[in-house]
């Protein structure tokens, strides 16, 4: 374990989440999911440009160098022609605008006085226009977490980007549907100082987006971009993070990433590597050493009219394969970046090989090609000559960075909480004014409209479910995750059953079932409230919540059939009655002898009896009524 | 100080900036509402609310900030106004085709300004090369500013203009023209060239964009690529426009410029040819000809004729319309009229009288039709040929357009002492392919 406040951690969180306003932000296409529907399909090509300020983006130009063709798959049923930038944008959605400032006014954030909507250059093809529309709807503010006060940076509104199906290797697809969507954006100061503080602040973002009711749930609706630097490392972005429990595990190993790069500096320079060595390195051609490999990736290359070129390390020796983690090491680094760049497949460095099938023999032949000394790494690139080459540069310039520690880039999160080179770090030369469209005014007027119907934040609602209906705080709190709120307030308030149950089975109960794999999607609130209903009038017991309601997701049937094929519907209170009185008769002696002993053998037996069909403890306190009964009977003698 | 500078304030906002010596692109500091902000002043819309100033942060983003008795405002540093720098001019190949490229304005040479917010002409034929390098394989080009301005705002002297202009280059012979032009009149524009400039040696290709060049999704490239491929290489001496076919930038239609109009307000698809076919497509850097009969690159039947009367009017007849405007327009000099009518080419039966009248005065009317497809036919129906009678001129499957700049070009050409007779006949000609005597159906489907 790191510790982590020595190495000067610093994280900033940027939360992304689409909004569920009813139409997107600059047009009138719906922001749900639609099935079926005509779907065509267009292709287009993006060019980098300048901005305002006459400069062009880093990271536009590294996209632009790639030159794919963009296909386009647009669903008619929520795609028009301002999607597909063939119209000029519509007016910015009012709704999303009311929504981002509550948000603002939430987090005591300032509302801009105007909103300028500005483009945002972003040329891979996930927005038709080669821009992101963006605008500031707030300015500072701060979101509390335990005994810290997390100060925001800003409020965005911003437009979600098309939905990436596929890359080929001239074409990259996208579906548009998603193109268009509101997205808020919150993105708070670096300050964040550990790992399980970064995820405790973007569980509290999340919860108080929530609150407003007004954003989408479930997979893709929710992204999460971190900044990371730690003292003498850089400022890295990490983009696309999905789940909240992931946060923690990338942070710990951007952590471990930037200290890894940082001691590979270290043992460099103590080796007296110059970035003039790694500059003046000339590729050599080594084809011919592998004409015979036995390596599948480099034979393809080569049998497609590929070229082998080798460019030496000098200096570098051990430190490309040295590896502290799963997944961290300069080679990884190197190869992250020549796939970004040139979109080449086949490399490899001495320090990984003899391996993929590459024998002793070719190292040996490849060092001597190359003069490597015993110190000296060797990288060897397979593809076309053109490509090769060009990725022989994207080397030697990574390389060179190793001298400076950590370079300043854009990484992609993996699943497994690892991160991969995406692009060079956007400046702010990617920002254009969307002339399309004013600036809005944001009057007085409408902040305090919106001020007076501020949602109660989920904090609020925890308490009041504890003080109303006796929950534990932990239940509440678990029914506002689960965002059953107001189904459990209606299922108590119409059968009048314990609270508690009621809360336990929208959870708990529910929880559990989806983990033993049962499609929980086909319980519906109304299945629910049926059971208790029955409940209520003591027709079924509360224990067989959890097999009726299996039974519901599995058969598809309604809860009276399926209580009549499990045979659980409760005998009649007399039935029951008689029956513990018949009991108590015959176990008098026992009772006498050993009261607490006799009660839990006779619970024994009518529990076998009545189990999930009559509440145990209306059996229980039938019972010890009986008892009492019987005893001061025999009193009376 | 130069007041010229603060582009977009006014009142007391600006003299505010005057005061404290602050021009637009300085690094400024805004106290507001108990807030500092720091960033680079931005020029402002005239059209926007004055009491604001823009502001771009370090980020990038822009902002509005309200200036209120309190406001304070400093500069920090004075900056730099932000300027298009032109990327360097691609490297001439030696043996290509030379085009030249005449600009006129338009979408397709402009980029954001401030003076309205909006976006304005701003880039010449030689910024275009910069941008698109891809040109300079294609052919060795020359560029020429003849224009900058809006189409909306073309004249027939600018007709006259780019056809002087057109003229010149094919006598300095040059193996193909290529027009940038605004979008909104394009179509008029290629009538007039098509009629100004008959059977040409070369093509001449009017090219123009729907989204303007700063976006990274302009289709001016592909556009302007497609163009210059065609002034190059096409084997015909046509003037064309050359436009998006479909919403994809793989297809670029090369519109025949008497039979092309543009259809839609802002898809890239735009640009219909109505009652033919494009006579041929740019796919995959291949053109491909389907239209046969066309003017052969290098014949010598090369015409210029670049005279154009503006004094023609087109009027589209529309229910319970009366027809009195015609009197009024005719006196205040009209010297014809092109009329769009309903269906085969009908008006309402009080129209006859007052057209009587006009062809009686020696002004000419002629008749197109508001179905935009087929052609019209005045001898099916009696109010047809009581229109007929009163010396309404059927012009067939000419679009209402084209027909009104050919009757400016007909003026033009036959001068003030023309008769009746004279303009109907050359309105009746097929000059430039504004006329087909046969109809086909329409296989092209969109």
């Amino acid at each position: 374990m790191e510790d982590y406040s020595s190495i000067k951690l610093k994280v900033g969180l940027e939360i992304h989440r689409q909004l569920d306003t009813k139409r997107k932000l600059f047009c009138d296409c719906p922001t749900e999911e639609v099935e079926g529907g005509e779907t065509i399909t267009f292709v287009r090509k993006l060019r980098e440009v300048q901005s305002e300020l006459g400069t062009v983006d880093a990271a536009a130009i590294f996209e632009s160098k790639k030159q794919r063709t963009i296909v386009y798959h647009a669903n008619l049923k929520n795609v028009c022609l301002v999607e597909m930038d063939e119209e000029p944008p519509h007016n910015l959605n009012p709704e999303a605008l009311e929504v981002a400032l509550m948000v603002a006014l939430l987090l005591d954030s300032k509302p801009v006085d105007e909103v300028h909507v500005m483009r945002k250059i972003v040329i891979d093809g996930s927005n038709t226009t080669g821009f992101q529309r963006t605008c500031i709807i707030g300015i500072g503010g701060e979101i509390k977490i335990k005994n810290k006060t997390i100060p925001i940076q800003m409020i965005t509104l911003e437009e979600d980007a098309a939905r990436i199906i596929e890359v080929r290797k001239d074409e990259v697809h996208y579906d548009l549907s998603r193109l268009g969507i509101p997205l808020i954006e919150i993105s708070t100061e670096p300050v964040i100082e550990s790992p399980e503080e970064a995820m405790e602040v973007a569980y509290a973002i999340g919860r108080m987006l929530r609150a407003t009711g007004k954003v989408k749930r479930g997979i893709g609706t929710v992204r999460q971009d971190l900044n990371i630097s730690i003292k003498d490392g850089a400022p890295i972005e990490i983009k696309g993070v999905q789940e909240l429990e992931l946060i923690q595990k990338v942070v710990e190993n951007e952590v471990k990433r930037q200290l890894h790069l940082l001691r590979i500096k270290e043992e460099l320079l103590k080796r007296g590597v110059k970035k003039e060595d790694v500059w003046s390195a000339k590729p050599v051609d080594v084809t011919h050493i592998f004409s015979k490999t036995s390596s599948r990736i480099i034979k393809r290359q080569l049998e497609a009219g590929g070229v082998v070129y080798a460019i030496v390390l000098k200096g570098f020796a051990g430190l490309l394969g040295l590896q502290p983690s799963p997944g961290i090491r300069l080679g990884a680094e190197i190869a992250g970046r020549v796939k970004a760049w040139s979109d080449v497949e086949g490399i490899f460095h001495t320090d990984e090989l003899p391996n993929y099938g590459i024998t002793s023999e070719e190292v040996k032949a490849l060092k001597d090609a190359t003069g490597a000394g015993e110190y000296d790494a060797v990288v060897i690139v397979a593809a076309e000559r053109d490509k090769a080459l060009d990725a022989v540069e994207v080397i030697k310039e990574r390389a060179a960075e190793a001298l400076d520690g950590v370079p300043e880039e854009t990484r992609a999160a993996r699943p497994d909480g690892t991160t991969v080179y995406m692009r060079p770090r956007p400046g702010s030369a990617r920002m254009y004014p969307e002339t399309d469209i004013p600036p809005i005014v944001i009057s007085q007027e409408l902040i305090e409209r919106l001020r007076a119907r501020l949602p109660k934040t989920l904090d609020v609602v925890a308490q009041q479910l504890v003080e109303k209906y006796g929950l534990s705080k932990q239940l509440a709190n678990d029914l506002i995750d689960s965002e059953v709120v107001e189904d459990f307030e209606e299922i108590v308030s119409k059968t009048g059953v314990s609270p508690t149950v009621v809360a336990s089975t929208l959870t708990e109960v529910l929880r559990s079932l989806r983990r033993e794999g049962i499609n929980v999607e086909k319980i519906t609130k109304a299945h629910i409230m049926r059971f208790f209903e029955l409940v209520s009038c003591n027709k079924v017991a509360k224990e067989a919540v959890r097999d009726v309601l299996a039974a519901v997701a599995q058969k598809g049937q309604n809860v009276d059939q399926i209580i009549d094929e499990l045979g659980l519907w409760s005998p009649p209170i007399s039935e029951v009655e008689d029956r513990i009185k018949m009991l108590v008769e015959e176990h008098k002696q026992e009772i006498f002898a050993d009261e607490k002993k006799a009660v839990a053998k006779l619970m024994g037996k009518l529990m076998k009896d009545y189990r999930g069909r009559v509440d145990g403890a209306l059996i229980n306190s039938m019972l010890i009524k009986a008892i009492r009964a019987l005893k001061s009977e025999s009193d009376k003698f | 100080m130069n007041t010229l500078e603060l582009q977009g304030y006014s009142g007391r906002v600006r003299e505010l900036l005057e005061r404290e010596n602050i021009n637009i692109g300085d690094e400024v500091e805004v106290i507001s509402n108990g807030r500092r902000y720091r960033g680079i002043l931005m020029a402002r819309y005239e059209l926007a609310d004055p009491n604001y100033i823009t502001l771009k942060l370090p980020n990038g983003y822009n902002i509005g900030i309200r200036v209120t008795e309190n406001t304070v405002v400093s500069k920090i540093s004075a900056g730099v106004r932000p300027t298009f720098v032109r990327p360097p001019k691609p490297q001439t190949l030696s043996g290509l085709p030379n085009v030249i490229i005449i600009s006129t304005g338009g979408t397709i040479a402009s980029r954001v300004e401030y003076r309205t917010g909006a976006v304005r002409p701003a880039l010449d034929a030689e910024d275009l090369l910069a941008i698109v390098p891809e040109l300079a394989e294609i052919a060795k080009i020359d560029t020429e500013v003849l224009y900058n301005v809006w189409s909306e705002n073309i004249q027939v002297q600018h007709w006259i203009g780019m056809a002087e202009a057109i003229d010149r280059s094919i006598r300095k012979g040059v193996d193909g023209v290529v027009l940038t032009h605004g979008t909104d009149t394009m179509g008029y524009t290629a009538a007039a060239l098509s009629f100004a400039l008959q059977k040409p040696p070369i093509p001449i290709v009017l090219v123009g964009a729907q989204r303007s060049s700063d976006r990274p999704s302009s289709d001016a490239a592909t556009n302007l690529i497609a163009a210059v491929a065609t002034a190059a290489k096409a084997p015909f001496g046509e003037v064309v426009v050359a436009m998006h076919k479909w919403h994809s930038d793989d297809v670029i239609a090369l519109h025949k410029g008497t039979r092309v109009v543009k259809l839609h307000t802002s898809s890239r698809d735009a640009f219909r040819s109505v009652n033919s076919r494009p006579i041929a497509y740019y796919q995959h850097g291949e053109l491909k000809v389907v239209a046969n009969d066309l003017n052969p690159r290098g014949s010598n039947e090369y015409v210029f004729k670049p005279k154009f009367d503006g004094r023609a009017f087109l009027i589209k007849f529309f229910p319970s319309m009366k027809p009195d405007i015609l009197n009024i327009l005719a006196d205040m000099g009209i010297k014809g009229f092109i009329i769009e009518g309903t269906g085969l080419g009908h008006v309402s039966s009080d129209w006859v009288p007052i057209i009587r009248g006009l062809t009686e005065r020696g002004i000419f009317v002629g008749m197109t039709s508001q179905c935009k497809f087929g052609r019209v036919n005045m001898n099916v129906y009696d109010s047809g040929r009581d229109l007929l009678k009163a010396g309404v001129v059927p012009l067939d499957d000419m679009l209402s357009e084209v027909a009104l700049v050919k009757l400016m070009w007909t003026l033009g050409n036959l001068g003030d002492g023309a008769g009746l007779e004279e303009i109907k006949k050359l309105m009746l000609k097929n000059i430039a392919g504004e006329i087909y005597s046969r109809s086909l159906p329409n296989t092209d489907s969109w």
